[in-house]
């Protein structure tokens, strides 16, 4: 079976968030909670509802991630990409300005 | 600059209250996501990969400097410190937090903007010269007409669920600097044989998955049936554009489904009926009003040839440089539009900090009568700069890392926000353009290379505008990995075209070489005299095809 984690966006602020084992809504990828069997899977649907009907988070669904080194890492760009932040750097005032 | 009269203040304040109550509904969950996120959209919020996203209107790319430092507040207050200028001349927050969108939109009020009709399948904001009003080239101000679409077009009733979403640009000038053949409707100013301004009419234009170059529908339209001509063409399209498929909604689709000459006959058929109907001719009189709005500011007295810019320009080769490479014709003896960009070597594309933002304002105020323009090349504009002053706006934007010289040069790339931000992106754009803006950092090179446009987007849909650059860049996602599909000969302007593919995709490692051995093609193949698109007509696409893939 695939491994899989919950993602969804928080709805006060649109954060990328990840259902943890507890049934929290973490921001970091490593904190959650992978599925590795049907029963976790339907754990984390059901979780997820709940979450998305009392406001809390957004566009909650499953992805697929890899644990090869013992923390889940996602296998596609996009996922990677909402994981890390933009890739782009983050400073951009030019030297004269900062403060 | 236009001003808001009762009306406009009214219902812009209005809809901020409105979505005040909106957003405090979903936030104490009597409204849910599906119910809330058309409200959400029809005020230009967004939810991208990482946050939300409020696009604001920058109605045909005029800003105040009054807007521009409310724009620069609002990123430092409510954003991470900066804003992302687009291809729709409008401005882009990625980071505000839904609850303080409506008091962002009510501080966008008090300055006379918003983010209606930003999203959604309505009427978006209408885009012009960026150059409008000052251009030597210009036949009349066409943000006097985009000024008039934007109140006719604004809430109207009829127009607020179209199949899909409509872009109109508008050009005054023979030269094209708005794109206009590649919007749903472009309309580009000419005279008759009397002497008479009107306009020509395009239609059917667009990039997307399927890009298509307008269709000339009208040689020659009169300035007061402008209304009523557009209605028309509106009514044809939102009566037979198709609304079952979302990717056979636009009125290119139609226009090619119907053909051009039986849709012609659809809309001049329409728009007798709605002459013979009630009026809506557009008065005189109210054009002369909107006109008043843009009347040119006191230019005073100033030098034609102004010998202290001359001796400026031979003292300091840099600010040399930037003079040829980023100021323009103006049509006032003595002055220049002074071109900002936003491409910076190994920079964001569009992005600008609040800091900059502010700079920029303070320029317009001491140099240039306050008013600053957007491209949809995604740089600014001070469009009003006494040639005698120029040195002095060089030194300000130079302090503030806004000086480079690469206006219409390869490096003034056009990139969307692809995959770093935006949720329907399959490939990263701006990590390519920082690469490329830093491969090609000798500024000497970039100028003696001429001409270039490039342009990117990270995916099909296009907003990096890529189907038209002279080398266009496309981001395509194969099985989870980024790789970039290259097209040459595109163009924009008034002969706009499409790019043809080149050959297959390169991955994101190899795109950046990729690059420069089409520009190192070109060097070895042009003839004296010749920018990249002469050179490209000239020997075709086949020399370019040799270069990057031998003979595979």
């Amino acid at each position: 079976m695939t491994l899989q984690v919950m993602t969804a966006n928080r709805l006060g602020d649109g954060a990328v968030v990840y259902l943890d084992a507890e049934g929290r809504w973490s921001e970091h990828l490593a904190e959650a909670q992978v599925a590795a069997d049907a029963e976790t899977l339907n754990l984390l649907e059901r979780r997820a509802e709940a979450a998305v009907r009392d406001r809390e988070v957004v566009g909650a669904y499953l992805f697929r991630v890899d644990t090869a080194d013992g923390t889940p890492r996602p296998i596609g760009q996009r996922e990677i990409i909402r994981a890390a932040g933009p890739t782009v750097g983050t400073d951009l005032t030019p030297p004269a300005l900062r403060i | 600059m236009y001003r808001y009269d009762e009306f406009d203040q009214a219902f812009v304040r209005q809809r901020v209250e409105e979505f005040r109550e909106q957003v405090g509904r979903r936030l104490m969950g009597e409204l849910s996501e599906d119910e809330f996120k058309p409200l959400r959209l029809m005020n230009g919020l967004y939810l991208q990969l990482h946050a939300y996203m409020l696009r604001v209107a920058i109605p045909y790319g005029t800003l105040s400097s009054t807007q521009l430092r409310k724009l620069a507040h609002i990123a430092r207050t409510y954003d991470r410190g900066y804003g992302h200028f687009t291809t729709r001349q409008n401005i882009q927050f990625n980071w505000p937090k839904l609850a303080d969108v409506p008091t962002i939109l009510d501080e966008l009020a008090d300055v006379e903007m918003h983010a209606i009709q930003t999203s959604g399948n309505c009427i978006r904001n209408v885009t012009s010269d960026p150059y409008a009003g000052v251009a030597a080239d210009e036949i009349e101000d066409p943000r006097v007409y985009a000024e008039i679409i934007r109140q006719w077009s604004t809430l109207h009733p009829e127009f607020s669920f179209l199949p899909r979403k409509f872009k109109v640009a508008i050009t005054g000038s023979p030269h094209d600097r708005a794109a206009i053949k590649v919007h749903d409707i472009g309309l580009r100013m000419l005279r008759n044989e009397a002497g008479e301004p009107g306009f020509e009419v395009v239609v059917g234009g667009g990039q997307g998955r399927t890009p298509v170059v307008g269709h000339s529908i009208r040689a020659f339209l009169p300035k007061n049936d402008l209304l009523s001509y557009l209605e028309a063409i509106l009514r044809v399209y939102n009566l037979l554009g198709r609304r079952d498929n979302l990717y056979k909604a636009r009125i290119k689709i139609l226009v090619n489904q119907t053909g051009v000459e039986e849709f012609t006959r659809l809309v001049e058929e329409e728009w007798q009926a709605i002459r013979q109907g009630w009026e809506l001719e557009l008065p005189d009189s109210e054009i002369q009003r909107i006109s008043s709005y843009f009347a040119r500011p006191n230019y005073g007295e100033a030098e034609p040839i102004d010998f202290g810019f001359v001796t400026a320009q031979r003292k300091n080769p840099e600010f040399a440089r930037w003079a040829r490479c980023n100021t323009f014709a103006h049509r006032q003896p003595g002055y220049t539009i002074a071109a900002i960009s936003l491409k910076p070597e190994g920079g964001i594309p569009g992005d600008a900090t609040a800091e900059q933002m502010e700079v920029v304002a303070d320029l317009a105020d001491q140099f240039g009568f306050g008013e600053i323009r957007v491209t949809h090349e995604q740089n600014l504009v001070l469009p009003d700069i006494r040639k005698a002053d120029l040195l002095a706006v060089w030194q300000a934007l130079d302090k503030a890392g806004l000086a480079v010289p690469n206006l219409g040069l390869i490096t003034d790339m056009i990139a969307c926000p692809g995959l770093d931000y935006c949720n329907l992106a399959n490939a990263r754009s701006i990590p390519v353009a920082q690469r490329i803006g830093q491969r090609f950092a000798d500024r000497a090179l970039v100028e003696e290379l001429g001409p270039i446009t490039l342009n990117i987007s990270g995916c099909i849909n296009a907003c990096g505008h890529h189907h038209v650059a002279n080398i266009g860049i496309l981001g395509v996602d194969k099985k989870g990995k980024e790789f970039y599909q290259i097209t040459l000969g595109g163009r924009a302007d008034e002969a706009a075209a499409i790019g043809e593919i080149v050959g297959p995709a390169f991955s994101y490692e190899d795109v950046v070489d990729a690059v420069e051995t089409i520009v190192t093609t070109y060097r070895g193949q042009r003839q004296a005299g010749e920018a990249f698109l002469d050179t490209y007509q000239r020997i075709g696409i086949q020399p370019f095809k040799e270069k990057l893939y031998g003979t595979r």
